[in-house]
């Protein structure tokens, strides 16, 4: 093997060992930072053992067994062995006081851990940078290089978040639990969050030589998947992960050969990808059987299903999105939803219904510098045949975007219009 | 990435005859895992190839030839679609398998859409546009 091989099995193992090992060691030592160091030690130490005697059958047993050592050699070296007792003895004192659970202070589960790990690594005490960084180091098992790439910024900026964030844990004592309910909902909002930003962050970056963005979807999706073993039973988590699945469905359909956008309706439905509009239906399927009221990333996935399911744009449930935009209004309102929900209406009740909605919009504040509000109505004005409008419409909308080959196609709609009256 | 991994045919596969259940269980468990880690899209396993048939092509030919197919160790038994980071752990993956007594697993990357690149030429493009014009007119 030459030492780029071994580098790349490093980080192969890493991904794949790291999340478990440095979840269950946080939960021993009480530090994230403490923790991933000495899982680092472990592989190290597996990466010289491991060639000689051969991997061992459960290498994760295997890492754990070595690190915990070193956990124990650790406390006892820098002498944060009898503090470090005394605190877990205080706190474990103060547990067993106010909430006797036995339960909860003996747990060994490893999924707990990683669950446990996956809302410290959300903390809302963190900025979402640092835990996006985090969450990608820590669950994703990437390492702060290919973090770097994926968000094109420099390796040490990176890297310095990463260490900053884990200081912050520290110095404000989060603790490394589950959150129990009421808090539970706004802290898992907070991880879905982290999630989904992960994967937009993949999913809007069409153009360019980037492939690491790609991969960068597939981390989120992979997270997500992650998340959705450990909490079965929270509906929102398998909406996120159906929502994920069905969108990443189109990654191969929404970009031109020269590497411009293709919209939803222009889109070649042949090359979208049908395994993971299975699994994201299967996902969705999962998240509607939990019950309760759906939650926002299951009523975006019922969206995304509907088109999902439709072989062609004509075949599409437009009814039953113009009512899936209805609950998620409801739900939080928003001016974006509400413009999604005219464009719905548009589709399933005519241009003019749309159109009243749109309307409604116009004076809104936060739509003013937005493009798609007067592409939008311009459409809606063409084929009501108010050709005019529908230029000037067209024109505003492309003096209000950036991205160069948007404005170029919105005027070429404009002249489109101009030729007609 | 993904991948595919291949299970090869062995003369147990090729006869019908199903894993015991400690096989079983150690692949259940395994699978487990793949599901647990995120990793894990799709996986199946195939009936022998008596149950398989081929279609042969030449000259505008088709001939159609029913299995069993002699070559086993060229024969498949079985599939996995992982979604990998990279094929070093791919095969940090399939170490953890409980395969043994001979076995040989074959990983292979799954084209992307940035892989075909220059190859994907117009006259394919249009091809798609016709596939598209067809399941348009399906309906």
């Amino acid at each position: 093997m030459t030492t780029t091989d071994t580098h790349r099995a490093t980080d192969a193992v890493w991904r794949i060992e790291s999340p478990r090992l440095i979840a269950g060691l946080t939960r021993i030592v009480r530090d994230v930072g403490v923790a991933e160091d000495l899982a680092q030690d472990a592989l190290v130490a597996a990466l010289e053992q491991w060639p000689k005697s051969g991997v061992p059958d459960n290498p994760g047993a295997w890492l754990m067994a070595t690190a915990k050592h070193r956990a124990i050699d650790r406390l006892r070296r820098s002498q944060l062995l009898e503090r470090k007792h005394e605190e877990l003895g205080r706190e474990l004192e103060v547990k067993e006081m106010t909430v006797p659970d036995l339960e909860g202070a003996l747990d060994d589960n490893v999924g707990d851990d990683l669950l446990r790990l996956m809302f410290i690594s959300c903390h809302p005490v963190l900025s979402t940078e640092a835990r996006v960084a985090l969450t990608l180091r820590l669950l994703g098992g990437l390492t702060t290089d290919e973090i770097a790439r994926a968000f094109l910024v420099p390796e040490p900026t990176i890297a310095q978040r990463i260490v900053r964030a884990k200081r912050t844990l520290t110095d404000k004592h989060v603790p490394f639990e589950v959150p129990r309910r009421p808090d539970l909902a706004v802290r898992l909002s907070s991880v879905l969050e982290v999630v989904y930003l992960i994967f937009n962050e993949g999913y809007s970056a069409t153009a360019g030589d980037d492939w690491m963005r790609p991969a960068l979807c597939e981390d989120a999706l992979r997270i997500g998947r992650i998340l959705a073993e450990l909490a079965p039973r929270e509906a929102e988590v398998h909406g996120l992960v159906a929502l994920m699945e069905i969108q990443a469905s189109r990654s191969k359909a929404r970009v031109g050969p020269s590497g411009e956008p293709i919209l939803l309706f222009d889109q070649n439905r042949a090359h979208w990808d049908q395994l993971l509009i299975r699994r994201g239906l299967a996902a969705l399927e999962r998240a509607e059987s939990l019950g309760g009221t759906h939650g926002p990333y299951t009523l975006q996935a019922a969206i995304a299903a509907c088109h999902g399911r439709a072989l062609t744009p004509e075949e599409t449930d437009w009814l039953r999105i113009v009512q899936l935009y209805g609950q998620l209004a409801e739900l939080m309102p928003s001016p974006v939803v509400e413009l999604n929900r005219a464009v719905a209406v548009a589709m399933a009740s005519g241009p003019a219904a749309g159109l009243a909605l749109v309307d409604a919009l116009t004076e809104e504040p936060s739509l003013k510098a937005y493009h798609l509000l007067p592409s939008v109505r311009g459409d809606l004005l063409r084929k009501i045949g108010r050709l005019d409008e529908a230029r000037s419409e067209f024109e505003r909308a492309a003096s209000l975007t950036r991205n160069a080959r948007e404005r170029e196609l919105l005027l070429n709609r404009a002249r489109t219009c101009a030729g007609g009256s | 990435m993904r991948v595919m991994v291949i299970v090869k045919a062995n003369k147990d596969s090729e006869a019908g005859v199903m894993p015991n259940e400690k096989i079983l269980t150690a692949m259940g468990k395994f699978n487990e895992q793949l599901v647990k880690a995120g990793v894990m899209l799709a996986g199946d396993g195939l009936h022998p190839s008596s149950k398989g048939k081929r279609v042969r092509f030449s000259g505008g030919k088709q001939t159609v030839i029913d299995g069993p197919f002699a070559e086993t160790k060229e024969l498949i038994a079985g599939y996995w679609l992982w979604q990998v980071r990279s094929m070093e752990e791919a095969v940090e993956w399939l170490k953890r398998s409980p395969f043994d007594g001979g076995a040989e697993v074959e990983i292979r990357p799954v084209f992307e859409a940035e892989d075909f690149g220059a190859e994907f030429t117009p006259e394919l493009r249009e091809q798609e546009e016709r596939l598209r014009k067809q399941i348009a007119e399906k309906k």
